[in-house]
């Protein structure tokens, strides 16, 4: 299947419809940080005097809330997105090796989240609240459980495919 | 032929080892076969070792069939899977299993039985009772029975549920706000997360009941991005809610009026700390503000706010329905009711065990937990989170209340219990506490900003064996700096899973029993 050329929202606009929904409810920035990020994969640094302007903000407070917040970020991720669990309950599974797999398989390393060829962000994470079934990890939107490296491979081989 | 009805979970757990390819085998499978099911995506009953789970419901109640992947769906049906037939997956009766059957399940009655979003069957399982008794009664004698229940907060702080609410009621202002915290941030903990996907009205019902026992009209619930799941299905519990009067400008018709609204948190672990959450909610950096003024006095945009957990304001309907009496009948000392103690890490059979206060750790892990996962002996539990210590076997008999819990320098938490085998490094663990703080300390505080980078350090030298007696010196002093000259829970706890460590576990830190001694 051929997936149609990618053409990236368009930020202004993004940025415009997000405060028209969400500038009036009270303790608007993380609401509005987040409908930003969720349509452009990121919050560009050009985007936050306008937010800061209609937030009645200082820029520097509108950065400060964006680079405080482990969610958001401000370059975008590679296409795909894994994140594996490192927190105590995974860690008792083997989530540290699971973690080295991952990062060694896709070219990626503790201070480098994302992969050479900009395809995959490996990240790690700090519970997904799936301890009952742990190691676990978040491929794109997507959560698996009872992780182990060979079918960590086969998830990543699917990916490759499409 | 009559339709049956098939359950399979909807819940994130499930999702997770394949619950939706399991759904679609049936629908698609019995389809083929011409048979006639209802399928129903209802929550999961916390048996997570089971999941994905599929249940049928029979004459003689619910047969269960778990674990099972999506191939195994040809041969259930072969087997009689719509009959109840034999099958090598098949658990039989699921609420005879004794994991289940010897739960007390009061806050999770409804879990795994009905579907998350039905009004209609959450109202015939019980619901709005406890919001219909509320309605009936003024607002002080609402939080008088939560008072007399004896229920404390369930977020970890166990602080008395109804003096808070008292405190908010009594408080003379405008605006007063409820927030619910389902910032459940601890590893080893998914109790809040089963409520906001399984059963939400629960949820909003007690919040509700909060709101008008103090006088309040608007709510929040602050989610943590890490439940997009939870997330969506709440947000959409609440807009049911709103068109079928629950929530609204007059609730059930009694012209009392509730607002509530969903809020997204972005992955700060110390957001869970109620003050620092306040601030998000705001739009701010998620800082945490010294105290006093405490939140009930000036809270959410520094108005009386009540500030609870999901399971505290999910243990409310059920004491205004049933009466404070009923609920303190469960527990043991000052620790009044039931708690959904959440079995995770290295366990066979990992999942929701909700049970009276005054359990012991080794029968949760071995009666109910069956053991380790790898079949190895358990060495240690981490009750209570991140922050929560680290427990040897000699302390597995211990009954699980708060102030037992206390007086071993231990904490309940949330109720998560992580098990650990004997692969396990508890310098490892200690140090990685260490370097959990540092990365998730909101920086307010020396000992917590500052301290837990060299706590790092400090671990890295004992086990590398350079100076080792003095740097385990440094290391308690450095741990009692950090527990009395921190803000909060963040600063000051981490201590606990490190010092537990050192304490219990001395050898894997390369210390002789004799050094320990002397140390």
């Amino acid at each position: 299947m051929s997936n149609p050329p990618f053409t990236p929202p368009d930020m202004d606009a993004v940025v415009t419809e997000v405060l028209a929904e969400r500038a009036h409810l009270p303790g608007a920035l993380l609401p509005v940080l987040h409908g930003v990020q969720d349509a452009l994969g990121h919050i560009p640094r050009d985007a936050v005097p306008e937010i800061a302007r209609a937030l009645n903000l200082s820029r520097a407070e509108v950065h400060g809330v964006i680079t405080y917040y482990h969610h958001f970020r401000e370059e975008p991720a590679g296409l795909h997105r894994l994140q594996v669990c490192r927190a105590e309950s995974c860690r008792a599974m083997g989530a540290e090796a699971l973690l080295a797999h991952a990062r060694a398989k896709l070219g990626c390393s503790e201070a480098q989240h994302l992969s050479a060829d900009g395809v995959y962000t490996v990240e790690p994470v700090y519970c997904l609240g799936l301890c009952a079934s742990s190691p676990t990890v978040m491929l794109d939107d997507r959560l698996h459980a009872r992780m182990t490296p060979a079918r960590l491979d086969a998830l990543l081989a699917g990916k490759s495919g499409t | 032929m009559s339709t049956i009805k098939v359950y399979v979970s909807g819940d994130s757990a499930a999702l997770a080892v394949g619950a939706d390819e399991v759904a679609t085998a049936i629908s698609a499978h019995c389809a083929a076969r011409g048979l006639a099911v209802e399928l129903i995506r209802n929550s999961s009953r916390g048996l997570f070792w089971l999941e994905p789970l599929i249940e049928v419901a029979t004459s003689a109640g619910r047969i269960g069939y778990g674990p099972v992947v999506a191939d195994d769906v040809p041969s259930l049906l072969d087997a009689g899977l719509l009959q109840g037939g034999g099958h090598p997956c098949c658990v039989g009766m699921v609420e005879e299993l004794p994991y289940l059957k010897r739960q007390q399940r009061l806050t999770f009655a409804r879990m795994g039985i009905t579907a998350p979003l039905s009004l209609t069957a959450y109202e015939a399982h019980g619901g709005w009772a406890g919001l219909r008794a509320a309605l009936a009664i003024k607002a002080d004698s609402i939080w008088q029975q939560v008072l007399d229940s004896g229920l404390r907060g369930r977020g970890g702080a166990a602080f008395p549920a109804g003096i808070k609410w008292r405190t908010v009621a009594q408080a003379q202002a405008e605006q007063k706000y409820v927030v619910c915290n389902a910032d459940e941030g601890d590893s080893g903990t998914f109790a809040d997360r089963m409520v906001l996907e399984g059963d939400p009205y629960m949820l909003i019902e007690g919040m509700t009941i909060a709101a008008l026992a103090t006088g309040a009209n608007q709510g929040y619930v602050y989610i943590r991005s890490e439940y997009p799941l939870a997330f969506e299905v709440f947000s959409e519990a609440i807009r049911a809610a709103r068109t079928a009067g629950f929530l609204g400008s007059d609730i059930l018709g009694s012209g009392k009026r509730f607002e509530l609204e969903a809020r997204l948190g972005a992955g700060s672990y110390v957001c869970g700390e109620e003050t620092a959450m306040l601030e998000s909610l705001e739009g701010k950096r998620g800082i945490v503000r010294a105290k006093p003024p405490v939140p009930a006095l000036a809270g959410l945009f520094g108005k009386p706010t009540v500030i609870n957990n999901v399971l505290t304001f999910a243990a409310v309907p059920l004491i205004l329905e049933r009466g404070a009496d009923f609920y303190k009948s469960y527990g043991m000392g000052r620790s009044t009711g039931t708690l959904p103690f959440q079995l995770a890490g290295n366990i066979k059979q990992g999942g929701l065990v909700e049970l009276a206060f005054g359990v012991t750790l080794r029968e949760l892990v071995f009666d109910f937990g069956g053991g380790t996962a790898s079949g190895r002996p358990v060495k240690a539990v981490q009750v209570g989170g991140p922050l929560g210590s680290y427990l040897p076997e000699s302390q597995w008999d211990v009954p699980l209340d708060y102030e037992a819990y206390a007086a071993i320098g231990a904490v309940l938490g949330h109720g998560g219990l992580v098990m650990h085998d004997d692969s396990a490094d508890l310098a490892g663990l200690a140090r990685y506490a260490m370097e959990f703080c540092a990365f998730e300390s909101c920086g307010k505080c020396t000992p917590c900003r500052i301290g837990s980078t060299r706590g790092v350090e400090v671990i890295d030298k004992i086990v590398a064996n350079q100076d080792r007696l003095p740097h385990v010196a440094l290391l308690r002093d450095l741990c009692d700096t950090m527990a009395n000259g921190s803000l909060c829970a963040m600063g000051s706890m981490t201590p606990l899973p490190v010092l537990s460590a050192l304490n219990h576990f001395p050898e894997d830190f390369g210390l002789l029993p004799e050094d320990h001694q002397a140390s």
